[in-house]
């Protein structure tokens, strides 16, 4: 489904990636870990389409599309999302009013009719449920006023909304107590399915106790410097990072 | 002072008599310039009393003292008022034979306002063959209106058939002497609405100027004066979200509210005048003054969405002259491109126990200045006045600006008055959050912008409300590129 080629990306003149190779196919998990300041979100950005970021050199594909041309809101009609590390306030626009926005705006660019208001009612009501979302909750202006934990249960709850092909989730556990985190995973996980993928971008193991990831990458200084099944977090967990440093370097 | 008038009068008729101005006069445009031969002419040419005619000489006489106000933060070229000709009757012949010859660009806006196709062409001045069906419905309205004993009509009509509620109101809370424009308006406003609601009386729908103003075009000096007697309850809705494309540069009106004992007026408007094109060439000058006069009890709201003039001089103001009276005003001011507003309330305070509240929402783009000046003002006998103020501003872009300036003077310390301001630029982080979320940036602009002005749009009746909306979505379309 994604594929990254050799993939080098700056901002400012200042190298952030420098050449990532992954490939994640439809059904899979895929957990990117790494220290601080590796490039994690860095990757996360380049991949939505921030345009901050320049591409320097190689290219990332979706479905066998190049991205690089696409706005990043070309990318979201293709099945992209992307769940923010720190989500924005949009002060006067609701939760609701602002997950309609978005479905409609996708469906038109699909050449789709608006969502008729009823379905629509029907799908928040579903997909709050999941999430725990109190009805008030969704009448609030888009995360003003937001706890961090609820911050990132209405990214989870779009996410469900707008049922994405590749969701990419950016350090969706900081903030999180233990509930809401158990809460978000199971979100999360009643996604899963062999149509779509995930990338989970974290810096902590904890979130992969619930969200189990098929592969583990570790990120050190813009590049994917180990591969290997869930076992690997749970190494990382152990030994910390500076032991991958250390194999980085020779 | 009784004693000048009627001196005035009768060397006036003489005037009159010496010149036979008006038998010189066939066509139905005055030539251009300004002096008290005109007044009279505009006068005569719509059969007013005798009343009404000294009334708009004293006006001019006035005005002729007076200088253009050079407070307001905007700049333009002053008008040259002997340039302009103050009357010409309503042209009532269609400018095109069909919406093929009218200009793209324009009805690609009506589209996008959703106006129906009957209607484009009435707006736009095509001719229409067949009974439309808001002829029919403002019969129906008229109808429902008398029964309530009603009065909604032309204010040449009502100076005909209402003197005596006339000649008590008007001028009487915006005074002839008031300002430069109010003084030329009350010299030679060409036409406007009336209105009256009797004691008790609950108007049944949202009166709305856009049923009669598609009657007969009322022209640049437009005078209003709405009269809500005790007890009584009034919506009333100004202007229309469909572009106004007007070849009168200057714009200067006058609305008057009079909100009796335990009465209430909401006064809403939305302007749209031709705000000139994207380098700031050419649109409308618009000098308005609009205010409201309360009694005991009674409440006046003014809500305002401005989005067009490439000049906006407008403070829509409340006297709370009564004790417990109310007065609220709820403003979006939008400015794009080199657009100009300086807009805001007066807020005075004169009774006991009154309140008001003031939500101003100013947003600019392009390289637009908006501003907003406001005053309140609390005066030794209103004990207990309370006032909210809250200015918000939103900047798009690094070439524009925003400015604020309140008021406040009181004189009893027993007033209680909040200011709050804040000022804020759409973030390129919010642009792209919409943006991953599929909604592209310039509906990611509305969205933002609709959410911030969301405090005043919710004071709109709804149908106006939903059309606002859109008016500012294409209001800043292209002010992010």
């Amino acid at each position: 489904m994604l594929q990254i080629k050799d993939l080098h990306a700056s901002v400012e003149d200042k190298k952030i990636l420098k050449g990532i190779n992954l490939e994640v196919n439809a059904g899979e998990v895929h957990a990117i870990m790494g220290p601080n300041g590796s490039g994690k979100s860095t990757l996360a950005a380049v991949i939505a389409g921030k345009e901050e970021f320049e591409i320097k050199k190689g290219n990332i594909t979706l479905e066998g599309e190049d991205l690089e041309e696409l706005a990043p809101e070309e990318r979201a009609h293709q099945g992209i999302f992307m769940s923010f590390q720190y989500p924005v306030e949009i002060p006067g626009v609701s939760v609701t009013n602002f997950i309609k926005t978005a479905i409609n705006e996708s469906r038109k660019a699909r050449g789709l009719e608006d969502m008729p208001a009823n379905q629509m009612l029907k799908l928040i009501r579903e997909k709050a449920e999941l999430l725990e979302i109190d009805r008030k909750f969704l009448s609030r202006s888009l995360n003003e006023g937001f706890s961090g934990g609820e911050k990132k249960r209405n990214e989870i709850f779009q996410m469900a909304m707008m049922e994405p092909k590749l969701a990419i989730l950016d350090e969706t556990d900081s903030g999180l107590d233990i509930d809401a985190l158990r809460i978000v995973a199971n979100g999360v996980n009643k996604l899963r399915g062999k149509d779509n993928a995930i990338i989970v971008i974290t810096h902590y193991q904890r979130l992969l106790e619930y969200i189990v990831p098929d592969y583990v990458h570790v990120l050190h200084d813009g590049k994917i410097v180990k591969s290997g099944n869930k076992e690997l977090a749970l190494e990382l967990e152990d030994k910390g990072y500076d032991w991958i440093k250390q194999e980085a370097v020779l | 002072m009784a004693y000048t008038e009627e001196e005035l009068k009768k060397e006036l008729e003489t005037k009159e008599y010496e010149y036979g101005f008006y038998t010189d006069i066939e066509s139905d445009t005055l030539p251009k310039g300004l002096n008290e031969d005109i007044v009279i002419a505009i006068s005569k040419k719509k059969e007013e009393p005798e009343w009404m005619t000294e009334w708009r000489l004293e006006a001019f006489r006035v005005w002729k003292e007076m200088d253009e106000p050079e407070w307001a933060n905007v700049k333009y070229k002053k008008p040259d008022f002997q340039d302009i000709s103050y009357y010409s009757a309503p042209n009532k012949k269609p400018k095109y034979n069909s919406l093929d010859e009218v200009d793209p660009e324009l009805l690609e806006t009506f589209e996008k306002l959703g106006i129906s196709l009957e209607e484009q062409k009435k707006l736009a001045g095509v001719a229409v063959d067949i009974v439309m069906d808001s002829v029919s419905v403002a019969t129906t309205f008229k109808k429902t209106l008398a029964e309530k004993g009603i009065i909604f009509c032309s204010i040449s009509e009502a100076i005909q058939e209402h003197p005596e509620l006339v000649k008590k109101y008007i001028g009487t809370v915006v005074p002839r002497k008031d300002n430069f424009y109010a003084a030329l308006n009350s010299a030679v406003f060409s036409d406007g609405s009336f209105c009256y609601i009797p004691k008790g009386v609950r108007c049944p729908m949202e009166l709305s100027t856009y049923f009669r103003i598609n009657q007969a075009g009322t022209g640049q000096f437009e005078r209003t004066l709405v009269i809500a007697d005790e007890g009584s309850y009034v919506s009333y809705l100004e202007g229309c979200t469909a572009p106004s494309r007007d070849e009168n540069q200057l714009h200067a009106a006058v609305v008057e509210l009079i909100a009796l004992d335990n009465a209430e007026i909401k006064y809403s408007t939305v302007q749209n005048w031709f705000p000139g094109d994207k380098e700031g060439n050419g649109g409308v000058f618009n000098f308005v003054t609009k205010r409201g006069l309360c009694e005991k009890n009674s409440k006046i709201s003014w809500t305002q969405v401005e989005t067009g003039s490439a000049i906006t001089w407008k403070y829509p103001s409340c006297v709370l002259k009564g004790d417990n009276s109310i007065g609220e005003f709820y403003s979006i001011a939008v400015t794009n491109n080199f657009q100009q507003a300086d807009t805001g309330t007066k807020m005075i305070h004169l009774g006991k126990n009154t309140r008001s509240t003031i939500i101003s929402k100013g947003i600019s783009a392009g390289q637009s200045q908006n501003s907003y000046r406001g005053l309140v003002q609390v005066n030794s006998r209103a004990e207990n006045a309370r006032n909210f103020s809250q200015c918000d501003s939103l900047l798009m872009g690094n070439k524009c600006g925003a400015h604020t300036f309140p008021y406040i003077e009181t004189k009893n310390k027993s007033a209680q008055i909040e200011h709050e301001a804040t000022t804020s630029k759409i973030g390129e982080d919010q642009i792209f959050y919409c943006n991953q979320r599929g909604i592209d940036t310039e509906k990611a602009i509305a969205l933002i912008v609709n959410g911030f002005s969301k405090e005043v749009l919710n004071k709109l009746p709804m149908e106006f409300a939903v059309e606002a909306q859109k008016l500012l979505e294409i209001s800043l379309e292209g002010s992010v590129g």
